[in-house]
């Protein structure tokens, strides 16, 4: 099994710890001049997200995490799954929904996804970082209205609820970042 | 040659502010000063040596030198620290002494690390160990520009009861580690380490960030088993006259009431090797110059190490050691 020595350590390594696998955010190394090191590190855990510290004796070595990223194309949700493909093998995966988390607001069919695979399987799915979506229902704004101040919600076609400025209509077409969630510009197709 | 890997040939300038290269100028200078002033002779000793440091927790690295007699080259190693041959420089007679080198340590790299860095190391034979304290707290003072920088004095075993619950004299093993995991540290649960590698995680991580808070903390008075070439002294309980002194949290300097017993020492370099061969660890040779010199007599003394790079941070407010070396070992 493929292990790290804490020597090895550099954020974005990926490791395993307690069976799942965690990204090291940040690697700090500590000794007392006459003492024994460690290595401190903060690492973020790829399962739910959450970030904890941890303390390694330095020389110490830990398991390697077999996990990757890789671009992949949304297909399909059947209700449950949502399905995903691989553009150069044509290898098909299903991930649920623990995996795609929020990323379902955004995406819609033919959508190039950031698939990390740990041990072969979904692990997460990111959203590209803008996208261009429908907007199904929104209320009518003001004419004339050009201000960036205030703005309502509108109502996108994967149901991600976004605030736009006042002039943008249902069935238009908008983008928006997705790491922010926030509307970025009026788009044409 | 190629740069190393994830270096752009573009990193070609300092990591330093040149205002950092500057001060670190004005800060040799103002140090000339103060040992000027108290009659300190500089001296400078060989950076390489036929001999290693033999103290477990440090290694070192070697180069190899080719010359008459050594046509298959002569392993050396650079020093870890200038103690050995200064104190060669003592027991031959020559006073108070001080030196500014750089020193090589192999392993270690971070925020306060770098595999080679500024040494300021200075002996006072007659001293004992307090009077060397209030020389180093003088000497920061007078470094740092800021006269009116209280300092205090703190005992290890003090701080661990105080802060801990603990008498690091007392508690085992497993102690320790319950300690160190009621105190929140993770990742440790299955370690293994002796009772000097928990004392240290329970200090790195519990106490050192509260240590020399605005103002110099020593702490004092080590277990025997981290006296390193500390004299002991048996009060309550032993103890290693050693201390350590820290700005902010962060260790600027390490001293000792010196051992000069030729047999004690040798004993301790023994104990070393053997620690070292537990470990799985190369043992290297031993300065038998040092323990011949010993054995001729070394003065009284106290001595004290202080870390110069360390010593510029806290007078830039820098929290890197990157911030204060013109070209770290990535771009060098």
């Amino acid at each position: 099994m493929a292990s790290y020595n804490t020597s090895e350590f550099k954020s974005g390594l990926k490791i395993m710890l307690d069976g799942d696998p965690y990204n090291i955010v940040e690697n700090e190394f500590v000794k007392p001049g006459k003492g024994q090191a460690f290595n401190r590190v903060r690492v973020r855990n790829l399962k739910n997200g959450r970030t904890v510290e941890k303390t390694f004796k330095s020389g110490d070595t830990v398991e390697a995490a077999d996990v990757h990223d890789t671009d992949m194309q949304y297909l399909y949700n059947d209700g449950e799954h949502w399905h995903f493909m691989d553009p150069a093998t044509f290898e098909q995966m299903t991930a649920d929904a623990t995996v795609v988390g929020d990323t379902a607001k955004w995406i819609k069919d033919q959508d190039m996804c950031k698939v990390t695979l740990w041990n072969g399987l979904p692990l997460a799915v990111e959203a590209p970082n803008f996208v261009v979506l429908l907007i199904t229902q929104t209320d009518p704004g003001l004419k004339g209205d050009t201000s960036g101040g205030g703005g309502k919600p509108a109502t996108l076609e994967t149901g991600a609820v976004v605030r736009v400025p006042l002039f943008v209509q249902s069935g238009e077409l908008v983008r928006v970042d997705t790491r922010t969630g926030e509307y970025v510009s009026r788009a044409k197709e | 040659m190629s740069p190393s890997p994830g270096l752009e040939v573009t990193d070609w300038s300092p990591s330093a502010a040149l205002e950092a290269i500057r001060a670190r100028a004005a800060m040799l200078s103002r140090l000339r000063g103060f040992f000027a002033v108290a009659g300190v002779l500089e001296v400078e000793t060989p950076i390489t040596a036929r001999s290693a440091g033999s103290d477990p927790a440090l290694d070192s690295l070697v180069t190899c030198w080719h010359g008459p007699g050594y046509p298959r080259g002569l392993p050396l190693y650079l020093q870890t620290s200038p103690e050995f041959p200064m104190k060669r420089l003592l027991a031959a007679g020559l006073g108070p002494i001080y030196q500014i080198c750089k020193v090589f340590r192999d392993g270690e790299r971070g925020r306060l690390h770098h595999p080679e860095f500024s040494l300021l190391e200075w002996y006072r034979p007659g001293f004992g160990y307090q009077a060397l304290m209030d020389e180093v707290a003088a000497l920061v003072r007078c470094v740092l520009e800021r006269p009116d920088l209280r300092s205090e004095c703190i005992t290890y075993r003090g701080l661990f009861r105080e802060r801990l619950g603990l008498d690091p004299w007392a508690a085992g093993v497993s102690a320790l580690r319950e300690r160190a995991l009621a105190a929140g540290i993770t990742g440790i649960e299955s370690t293994e380490m002796d009772r000097d590698g928990w004392l240290d995680l329970l200090l790195t991580h519990c106490l050192e960030p509260g240590l020399g808070v605005g103002r110099l903390t020593f702490l004092t008075d080590y277990p025997p088993s981290q006296a390193a070439l500390a004299r002991l002294r048996v009060d309550e309980v032993p103890v290693a006259e050693r201390f350590e002194l820290y700005l902010d949290g962060v260790e600027l300097a390490n001293g000792f009431q010196e051992l000069t017993d030729a047999t004690a020492q040798a004993a301790r370099f023994h104990a070393d090797q053997d620690t070292r061969r537990r470990q799985g660890r190369v043992t290297l040779p031993l300065d038998e110059c040092f323990l011949a010199a010993l054995a001729a007599g070394m003065p009284e003394s106290a001595g004290v190490a202080l870390g110069l790079d360390r010593l510029l941070m806290a007078h830039l407010h820098e929290c890197h050691i990157d911030a204060v070396l013109a070209f770290p070992v990535e771009r060098a």
